[in-house]
């Protein structure tokens, strides 16, 4: 059964026009002037049960806007939607019965009261089970470690301790559906990979669905078998992220440093004819780019032993790379010529920490 | 379900008691009302012995009566509706399995038990040993008076609530509000008694929400409103509350197919 299901939804918003100077503020008292601006334009995707999607796009791409039509807050301009079985604006209350949502940059729970209040306000909101409500938040409160905060209030919680509270009060009532909007914004890493540890075994031990949306996407390398990419209001990509990896990859580099001095046309010649390019860092500097078809320690093995190397570091495009061009290009249908890419940036790369990549 | 709601009436109240200075700054500042109105007053009164039909008791008793019942319906949905719209955090209110509006009618109540248990009972006791006030012998006044100030507090509520939910549709709510605000506290008859009004304005006054609720619990509660015509005011307030449903479902409904949640 599909979780999820959406046909050409689109949202439009009617944008207030401000006139320039003291003239156009007069005619803007009487008549005002609106343009339509289409948040989201008619998309559609299909997200089977249990399946942890990840939802990607730059600000102001219409992420927001589709999981607020998802979750029943904003009612769609047009297009089919239907989630859990029910089209949610229409029977609203009935639906969130069975959706949980977390809003990254905004608190559900009550701020002048203790967070174990807020639980119990939550559970009869819900109307969960007394029996039902102690076992879901013992087994939560163990594994999100919120035994010494429950009895504080929520104003005076760090923002990692409150996101582990919103996890836990989307969670009380057991939904099957989990919407998180930029659920690890502004927290530290300790905190990121707890909250991605428990979103993973929350999936795996009750086959949560969840969708997020994110910008970091180490939340989607971790948590996602798929994303959906969206830009200007459409999906420009919906697939498997090793899939979008590998469309996109694009080889790898590996950067030299000699001892003595070197020149572009003395490392070329050690490769010989192999489909590989060369740029200088500086005079002791060298990088080659590989085709990902071609093996690295072949390239290596040319070039060890024809001069000193002090040091050889290898890098592999990441995904945070990926997604970058393909945001700077506004479509991952066709990818450009990568090679060519590479060697206009080629003078700006740095090595960056732990191979962790370019740039 | 009626758990749910009374837990917000319930943590409402609780609030209102964490924040002690408010409390307590509330008392002076309606003693202050109270005490200015009552030499005012007396001040028109001069040596005249009845003025519009109130005598000078009837009058003190008035003023008194209608901040009192003004402590128990005033609340401020209208501000908190109008701030939660702007900001977007109306988006959570909108996820959960309840109504909105109930819920805040609610949250409206607990602050009016708050300030009807902890202002206007002590507040009447301390007033009526400064001012030479009437309190009404009759039990049943007081049954009706407090029927009728539930009813005040309806009325009022759902007028903040409509003014609140006029935030959907200005980019800025506050003119509306405070408007509303002057309206109700003018129209309403908490600064002048509506018998004091030339005729023509209280032929419209009479079909204006306003008078519900403070002027007819008022007069009810000075005894200037007596016998059968204090089932007629009843009735009045009941119509009004009624009526005032309407508008707010359809402004409602409209705010739902606009609502523009900030920062998406």
């Amino acid at each position: 059964m599909l979780a999820i299901d959406v046909h050409d939804l689109r949202k439009q918003f009617k944008v207030q026009k401000n006139r320039e100077g003291l003239k156009g503020a007069l005619k803007d008292l009487f008549k005002r002037e609106h343009t339509e601006v289409a948040a989201v334009k008619d998309i559609s995707f299909q997200i089977p049960q249990g399946e942890i999607c990840g939802y990607i796009g730059e600000n102001g791409a219409g992420k927001s806007t589709t999981i607020k039509m998802l979750t029943g807050i904003l009612v769609p301009t047009s297009g089919k939607l239907v989630v859990n079985g029910f089209v949610p604006y229409k029977d609203r209350e009935k639906f969130v019965q069975g959706i949980g949502v977390v809003f990254g940059q905004r608190s559900q729970l009550w701020w002048d009261i203790g967070v174990i209040e807020s639980f119990q306000l939550l559970r009869k909101v819900y109307r969960v089970g007394e029996a039902d409500f102690r076992a879901r938040l013992d087994e939560l409160v163990e594994t999100l470690q919120l035994q010494d905060l429950l009895n504080r209030p929520v104003r005076k919680l760090s923002l990692g301790q409150r996101m582990r509270c919103e996890l836990v009060a989307a969670l009380l009532h057991n939904p099957s559906i989990l919407f998180l909007d930029e659920p690890t914004i502004g927290l530290d890493i300790v905190v990121k990979t707890e909250i991605r540890e428990f979103l993973k075994r929350l999936n795996k031990e009750q086959g949560t669905t969840i969708l997020l949306t994110t910008h970091d996407l180490q939340d989607i390398e971790a948590l996602c078998s798929r994303v959906i990419m969206l830009d200007d209001g459409r999906i420009i990509y919906d697939g498997g992220l090793e899939e979008l990896k590998s469309r996109w990859g694009k080889g790898r580099e590996v950067q030299f440093q000699f001892t003595d001095p070197v020149s572009l046309a003395a490392v070329s010649a050690y490769t010989g004819d192999m489909a590989v390019r060369w740029s200088l860092e500086n005079d002791v500097t060298a990088k080659v780019w590989i085709p990902r078809e071609m093996n690295v320690s072949d390239v290596l093995s040319r070039v060890v032993g024809q001069k000193e190397i002090s040091d050889i570091k290898i890098f592999e495009t990441n995904t945070d790379e990926i997604v970058r061009e393909i945001y700077q290009s506004g479509s991952a249908e066709a990818p450009r010529d990568l090679s060519a890419l590479s060697d206009d940036n080629a003078s700006e790369k740095e090595p960056a920490k732990a191979g962790a990549g370019e740039r | 379900m009626i758990s749910m709601y009374l837990d917000f009436v319930r943590i409402r109240f609780l609030m209102m008691l964490a924040y002690r200075v408010n409390y307590y700054s509330g008392i002076v500042i309606y003693a202050i009302n109270i005490g200015a109105y009552y030499f005012l007053w007396k001040a028109i009164f001069g040596e005249a012995e009845t003025l519009q039909g109130f005598t000078v008791i009837q009058m003190s008793t008035y003023v008194a009566v209608s901040w009192m019942a003004r402590a128990f319906y005033f609340n401020n949905l209208d501000r908190e509706i109008s701030n939660e719209i702007v900001d977007g955090s109306v988006a959570i209110q909108i996820i959960r399995p309840y109504s909105y509006l109930f819920v805040k009618m609610m949250q409206g109540f607990g602050e009016g038990l708050f300030r009807l248990l902890l202002f206007m009972v002590p507040g009447m006791i301390v007033v009526s040993f400064i001012f030479p006030i009437e309190l009404p012998k009759d039990p049943m006044q007081w049954i009706v008076f407090f029927v009728m100030i539930w009813f005040s507090f309806l009325i009022n509520s759902q007028l903040n609530i409509l003014t609140g939910l006029g935030a959907f549709f200005f980019e800025n709510n506050q003119g509306l509000m405070t408007m509303k605000r002057i309206m109700v506290d003018l129209l309403s008859g908490v600064v002048v008694p509506i018998a004091f009004f030339p005729g023509w304005a209280i032929s419209v006054l009479n079909w204006l929400p306003f008078q519900a609720i403070t002027y007819l619990p008022g007069s009810v509660f000075t005894g200037r409103i007596e016998g059968a015509d204090v089932w007629n005011a009843l009735l009045v307030q009941v119509a009004w509350t009624v009526v005032l449903i309407i508008p707010i479902m359809l402004v409602w409904r409209a705010a739902r197919r606009r609502l523009f949640v900030q920062g998406g």
